[in-house]
């Protein structure tokens, strides 16, 4: 008994870092923290053990290794496993980019899958994004499945010409002969001192093209879901993922686990219900939208906060159906003003039934109209923060 | 005069090549049959009735837009297409109406796209520039981009392992994209079965090949990828280089360039006369000297492959398929309004569409 406690112990201090332990009568209860490695997933863990010696039971009542309470996932793993699950349910899909493949990935999102699907699945491709984007394109419009990687997506700028006049044009150019299932995806929008030429938000940009589908996901759940829908969709994806995002932890349900967990491209979700004001926004902004709303919760507003998911095409329902509800509404987004995601939001819900229901102009809480600074406190005060929501949600309140 | 005292098959001299980093190139000689002869003849002949056609209906406005016609270069696209089967693939720019052709379009779906017609190929919704059939990926019109879309092909094939190979052509104008080197490249680099074909027709629009580019040798551009410089007026030599290069590129050695020395009889485009930058004179001297299709004529008599009549015949049955066609391109319906917002997605559910207002909601099927 002793021996197997011992073992168990053993294996569990390699991989777990062991948090607290609670002795509750006879019972030692450890819980343990997984570190994160290589691609086995985190998850918190119940260890019951005994304690005393004089309790006698056979080993396998010993040390029961709990059931999984929670699964913590970050972003990154999310979308690790997403793209492995489909690599390896067709054939046809493959992935390509600069440093993706031995390097593991610029931000090792893509770790571990050349060493399992090799060179021909997993290509590092040399710094020519026009090219390798046509190339891309071109290997979609032949029958492949490719997922394009930009390693941020201001170098899409390079390769936009693909994107829209090559793969987004094509299906209706053509009069449906010739469709171009592709996904381009990588981190996009403000990271951290990377200062002007690498902190751009492309949303509005590709989100302004029909013939394109362009999805931003916040949680890693959002990520896998949504990745493995942009896969498995048969147009062209812009998928949106943000840098900083991809080291936070999710909690992953047990049905998102699943290998068929598709999450629908085109539909936002609510992640906080609430009466006061509605409050939309995607990526890295529901982080903060969450936390603004906590702290109001504490003043009595409530704030129902939507995630959008999706840029475009966009669930206006969604956001009017909010609306009609709560009667306020501000967009949060880390892009610039002009001619931006919130923009066309409030566009929209001026055109729409909302607009009646509505007892405060709509505004958007966007990134500040300016170059990406370095320094910074300069780079802080580009972007929203929570005080800028807490002060646009009041503002709009009692407006 | 009867049938029976016509040569079935003749032995051909062709041009020599010019090689670069090759050690051989394609034969010197070739056999051409009295069927490919006719067959060459006929589908050059009606590439050549089709875009004259295409320029009459322009100048009666009932083309519009853009219309780059390519009259003169028919031995290029007939030549390669008897290269290559169709089951490989094939793209090109916007000069594509003998591609469409020669890659399986028929003449009424062509001249109906070019007037904008239900019954076009891409049911007049794409034009001149966006024509496509299987295997044959436009038609397009962004000047180069359609380089690393063919190499992308081109990587499918050999990600299938299908045997397949991509064609993929370039003007001497988009010769000098930077992303037709990034695309040599990774060609090169993957050993993708893509033949690069440049068509040097000696003109990037108004401006002249000496005037737009520091090396004229297009043939050399690619650097490390093996190339040769040919006649594009002679269909046979067109045809044997690019069998030559197929089998290159289907044996896994990777890409090979090809560069057709060819001429367009129109300007740039139908906006553009195409004497303000060369001589009459010169275009007159490359059709009474070099045009491909008396080239092969004259071939074919002086060899006695087929008869002054059987071949006036040809001419008159294409002229009948071209008028036939045109009447069909000009008579044919405009595509329907609710086709408007059709065709954005593959494969998704019907969609609502705005319209040009808020309260005008189009429906989308795909």
């Amino acid at each position: 008994m002793y021996m197997y406690y011992g073992i168990t112990m053993v294996f569990f201090t390699v991989f777990w870092v062991c948090h607290i332990y609670i002795y509750i009568n006879n019972m030692t209860l450890f819980i343990f923290y997984h570190v994160s490695y290589q691609n086995v997933t985190p998850f918190l863990c119940i260890i019951i053990a005994l304690h005393s010696v004089e309790y006698h039971v056979l080993p396998c009542d010993i040390c029961i290794i709990n059931c999984i309470l929670l699964l913590q996932v970050t972003v990154r793993d999310a979308l690790n496993q997403a793209m492995d699950e489909e690599l390896e349910r067709d054939e046809r899909v493959f992935l390509l980019g600069e440093e993706v493949a031995q390097y593991d990935g610029a931000y090792k999102v893509s770790r571990g899958l050349w060493k399992k699907y090799g060179d021909k699945r997993i290509i590092d491709t040399p710094i020519t994004e026009m090219g390798f984007a046509g190339i891309a394109v071109g290997a979609a419009m032949a029958g492949l499945r490719p997922i394009c990687e930009f390693m941020t997506f201001n170098f899409s700028m390079q390769a936009i010409d693909q994107v829209i006049n090559s793969a987004a044009k094509t299906y209706y150019m053509s009069a449906g002969r010739q469709s171009v299932p592709i996904v381009f995806r990588g981190p996009n929008g403000a990271s951290a001192g990377v200062a002007a030429q690498h902190s751009q938000c492309f949303a509005a940009w590709y989100g302004h093209c029909p013939g394109l589908k362009v999805v931003s996901p916040w949680s890693a759940e959002d990520a896998r879901g949504l990745l493995k829908s942009a896969i498995r969709d048969d147009n062209p994806v812009v998928f949106l993922e943000n840098e900083l995002m991809y080291g936070v932890p999710f909690e992953m349900s047990e049905e998102s686990q699943s290998k068929d967990f598709l999450i629908p491209i085109g539909k936002a979700k609510i992640e906080r219900q609430g009466n006061h004001i509605t409050v939309v926004s995607h990526s890295r902004m529901v982080s903060l939208c969450l936390d603004a709303a906590a702290v109001l919760a504490k003043e009595g507003i409530e704030c129902e906060v939507i995630n959008m998911r999706t840029i475009r095409p966009l669930d206006a329902e969604a956001i009017e159906t909010s609306v009609m509800k709560t009667n306020h509404l501000i967009t949060v987004e880390g892009g610039w003003p002009q001619f931006g995601v919130g923009g066309e939001i409030l566009a929209r819900i001026m055109e729409g039934p909302a607009f009646n229901y509505l007892d405060a102009p709509a505004v958007r809480v966007t990134g500040v109209d300016i170059p990406m600074p370095y320094a910074k406190i300069l780079e802080d005060n580009s972007v929203p923060q929570i005080k800028d929501i807490i002060f646009s949600v009041k503002k709009t309140l009692n407006a | 005069i009867g049938y029976g005292l016509l040569t079935s098959r003749f032995l051909s001299d062709l041009c020599k090549c010019d090689l670069h980093k090759l050690e051989e190139g394609p034969p010197l000689q070739a056999v051409l049959t009295r069927e490919e002869g006719l067959q060459y003849y006929r589908t050059m002949q009606t590439i050549r009735r089709m875009e004259l056609k295409a320029d009459q209906l322009y100048k009666q406005k009932i083309i519009r837009g853009f219309c780059h016609l390519y009259d003169g270069q028919e031995a290029c696209a007939v030549g390669i297409e008897t290269g290559i089967n169709l089951s490989d693939h094939l793209i090109t720019a916007y000069r594509a109406h003998g591609y469409t052709l020669t890659r399986g379009g028929t003449v009424r779906e062509i001249m109906a796209e070019l007037t904008g017609r239900r019954g076009g190929i891409a049911k007049g919704k794409g034009g001149s520039m966006h024509m496509y059939t299987k295997h044959f990926y436009g038609g397009n019109g962004i000047v180069g981009a359609q380089v690393p879309l063919g190499a992308g092909v081109a990587l499918a094939c050999k990600y299938l392992g299908n045997n397949e190979i991509c064609v993929c052509l370039y003007g001497d104008g988009a010769a000098n994209q930077g992303q037709i080197f990034e695309t040599y490249n990774m060609a090169s680099l993957w050993k993708l079965p893509c033949i690069f074909i440049c068509e040097n027709n000696k003109y990037g629009m108004g401006t002249s090949v000496e005037r737009a580019a520091a090396s004229t040798d297009y043939y050399k551009r690619g650097d490390f990828i093996p190339g040769l410089r040919l006649d594009g007026m002679d269909v046979l030599c067109v045809r044997e280089a690019t069998k030559f290069a197929a089998e290159h590129c289907r044996s896994g050695k990777g890409p090979i360039l090809m560069e057709l020395q060819t001429y367009r009889y129109h300007g740039h485009s139908m906006s553009d006369p195409g004497v303000s930058y060369r001589t009459r004179e010169e275009i007159q001297e490359v059709r009474s000297k070099s045009d491909p299709i008396s080239m092969l004529k004259d071939r074919m008599l002086s060899n006695n492959m087929a008869s002054v009549e059987e071949l006036k015949e040809i001419d008159v049955e294409v002229r009948k398929e071209i008028e036939d066609a045109a009447q069909f391109a000009t008579t044919d319906p405009e595509p329907p309004l609710d086709d408007l917002c059709n065709h954005i997605f593959y494969n998704d559910p019907p969609m609502e569409v705005r319209g040009t207002n808020p309260w005008t909601k189009l429906k989308s099927v795909s």
